[in-house]
């Protein structure tokens, strides 16, 4: 069967109507959690994943993709009218939709960023369903040690290549693959890092962990910011309609930021924030209008946002094809999986296409709910926006505390998330990323997994690492993306590293 | 560690805090090869058994916490905002009031007490207005969850009375 048949498939499994109901809802809390302010996209999923833990698995992940493209909707409805700069992957649609804002054209901002996000992850989704196929067979030829080459991959991106800090970065991930190696040896069976603690034995949850990471240590350091008075909230007014030269001028920039993000995306290489960039650098040079930049140019909301969507479509491809998370907000999807049992790769397309494919259909079916779901919705959004401080925090640490004791009611998972809570607090104070650590213990233990297969079939030779081309090749970018880094940073040119810093996932 | 301390950079005094980090780097390594060294014996013929990652982990904790204490001695790391201790600890008290309380007063008395911590950290100061808000909001949380949702939450006193 080729890809449209299993395409259509998917979208038979995903139009009854308990998945469209599913999705309707997976839409609509994804966008309620992700327009509140301080909330990026692996936040929300974490937060939302305990609503999904009654369903059946293809009706959980459903919800799960309307959550996490909802989830992205919202955050750039925050950052177009509330300008909270170093919220996640939508920094660069605050630049200049915040501004257009100001200026009173809040509703096209936000429209041509809800239709841009909407034609980029058509494009981008269908792209996902095109190329995962292929993807898959290449992964079949892969063995332990090309796994094992392809996720140190993974981990340089995610803690080293970008942000301000090499030190940092892989600090922060060897924190993570510690936190991983706690609880029971998968191929022996000995524990390992427990201290004699049964509820260690089992390893840290992933959800819990996230949880209490982003939302308590965020929500340690914002308070322990103090009062700075409350933010402002531009409203819209006006039309959320464009006119004839809005769409004029953003359909090019949709385009080039689905092409420019996509890419990016499905290449393990770090989370969606290095698209936007580049989207927005492309669009300043290619405009014909450069003297609204700065000052509220639509094609610098327009391009952006559609590559941060195309690119979080494109975190899939790893994810679906190889198992292989490269965002927090991927590493937490994962964990969405192995609740169930499944662990995404090449064995699932083959094992429950059904499943897979009814995801990626839903993909779709989320992404025409948003655009006729923002749109009108839009006065219901903003006021979310103005939830005062202390209610939103109590809010989110509510439902973060919630998550945790639906999964496990015990004293000691509460500690643990009051534990990270703190010492994600403490992160981010000193300026560590905390994405990485997320990563670290949820690919620590795959990643460890492929290095023992692929040393105990050699032996214990180590050269056996380097002597598969793919292996080699892999292994040889993962330096390059370790050392070029370190020696820009040497030669004082951090500066645009640092700004491409995933700081959320 | 002195070798770091060169004139360039002479401005810049040892960052104490970030040292105390790469302290704590080296001691979960030290943790790391401690448990580690009572794995023995199930390396299996090819020298590769449960100790080997764990153990390259801790090497590379090692050389990470030099590395830190390298920049901490520079002053290499980046300015820190001024950070106020008493907004944490009312949100830790509530959490870990919130952990203690959860299994005999149940998730709406114990979630309610969070709730109203975590306000008064951010700056609502009236907590017989807030607590009776949080507990009667949980509340309603736990009906949805609980109920509706089937999600096991511990119950107590209050949900009894009504379910």
């Amino acid at each position: 069967m080729g890809t449209f048949d299993f395409l259509l498939q998917g979208l038979l499994v995903a139009a009854q109507p308990m998945n469209l109901l599913y999705a309707l809802i997976g839409v609509t809390l994804g966008t309620a959690v992700g327009v509140l302010p301080g909330i990026g996209p692996a936040l929300t999923v974490a937060l939302l994943l305990p609503v999904t833990y009654q369903l059946d698995p293809a009706g959980s992940l459903i919800m799960f993709a309307g959550i996490y493209y909802g989830g992205m909707y919202g955050g750039s409805t925050t950052s177009i009218l509330l300008n909270t700069p170093g919220e996640s992957a939508s920094i660069v649609t605050a630049l200049e939709g915040n501004k257009m804002a100001r200026a009173g054209r809040g509703g096209p901002a936000l429209a041509t960023a809800a239709i841009g996000s909407f034609v980029a992850g058509l494009i981008a989704t269908l792209g996902l369903a095109f190329i995962a196929p292929y993807i898959v067979k290449l992964a079949l030829v892969f063995g332990p040690r090309e796994y094992f080459a392809l996720m140190v991959l993974a981990f340089v991106t995610v803690s080293s290549a970008f942000g301000d800090s090499t030190l940092r970065g892989l600090t922060s991930l060897f924190v993570g693959l510690t936190l991983a190696c706690i609880g029971i040896d998968q191929l022996t069976g000995q524990a390992r890092l427990s201290f004699g603690v049964p509820d260690l034995l089992d390893g840290i949850e992933v959800t819990t962990l996230a949880v209490a990471m982003f939302a308590i240590g965020e929500t340690l350091f914002i308070a322990a910011q103090g009062d700075r008075g409350p933010d402002k909230v531009e409203a819209v007014k006006g039309s959320v309609w464009m006119n004839a030269a809005d769409w004029g001028r953003s359909w090019k920039p949709w385009l080039r930021g689905t092409f420019i993000g996509f890419p990016i995306g499905a290449m393990p290489a770090g989370g969606a924030e290095i698209g936007t960039f580049l989207s927005y650098a492309a669009e300043k040079r290619l405009t014909k209008h450069p003297e609204e930049f700065g000052n509220g140019a639509i094609e610098g909301v327009a391009g952006p946002e559609a590559a941060n969507n195309a690119s979080a479509a494109g975190t899939l491809v790893p994810l679906l094809t190889l198992g292989l998370p490269t965002t927090a907000t991927a590493a937490i999807m994962l964990a969405g999986f192995q609740q169930y049992g499944l662990q995404p790769g090449p064995l699932l397309f083959a094992t429950n296409p059904q499943l897979v494919w009814g995801l990626i259909a839903s993909l779709l079916i989320a992404n025409f709910m948003l655009l006729v779901l923002n749109l009108p919705l839009i006065g219901l959004w903003v006021k979310l926006l103005t939830i005062p401080k202390p209610w939103l925090y109590a809010g989110i640490l509510l439902f973060a505390t919630l998550g945790t004791i639906g999964a496990n009611p015990s004293v000691f998972e509460l500690g643990m998330l009051l534990a990270f809570g703190l010492l994600g607090y403490v992160m981010r104070i000193f300026g560590y990323p905390i994405a990485p650590v997320v990563v670290g213990l949820i690919l620590g233990p795959l990643a460890e997994q492929q290095l023992r297969r692929a040393l105990s079939i050699s032996q214990g030779d180590v050269t056996v690492l380097f002597t598969s081309p793919i292996a080699a090749v892999l292994l040889v970018i993962a330096a390059l993306a370790l050392i070029v880094p370190l020696i820009l940073r040497a030669r004082g040119r951090g500066e645009m590293l640092a700004q491409l810093a995933a700081s959320e996932d | 560690m002195n070798k770091g301390n060169n004139p360039s950079v002479e401005t810049r005094r040892p960052d104490r805090a970030a040292l105390i980090i790469a302290v704590v780097l080296a001691a979960i390594a030290a943790v790391i090869f401690w448990d580690v060294s009572r794995l023995t014996g199930l390396a299996g013929y090819s020298q590769v058994g449960p100790m080997t990652v764990p153990y390259a982990i801790a090497c590379c904790l090692i050389a990470l916490a030099v590395w830190t204490a390298i920049e901490a001695w520079r002053g290499d790391f980046p300015e820190r905002e001024h950070q106020q201790a008493g907004p944490v600890v009312w949100i830790v008290a509530g959490l870990a009031a919130q952990m203690l309380l959860l299994n005999t007063l149940g998730f709406s008395i114990a979630t309610g007490i969070l709730f109203a911590l975590t306000a008064r950290g951010f700056g609502k100061r009236r907590l017989w207005l807030t607590v009776p808000v949080g507990i009667a909001f949980s509340f309603a949380v736990w009906a949805v969850f609980a109920k509706l949702l089937q999600l096991s939450l511990p119950a107590g006193p209050l949900e009894r009375l009504f379910f």
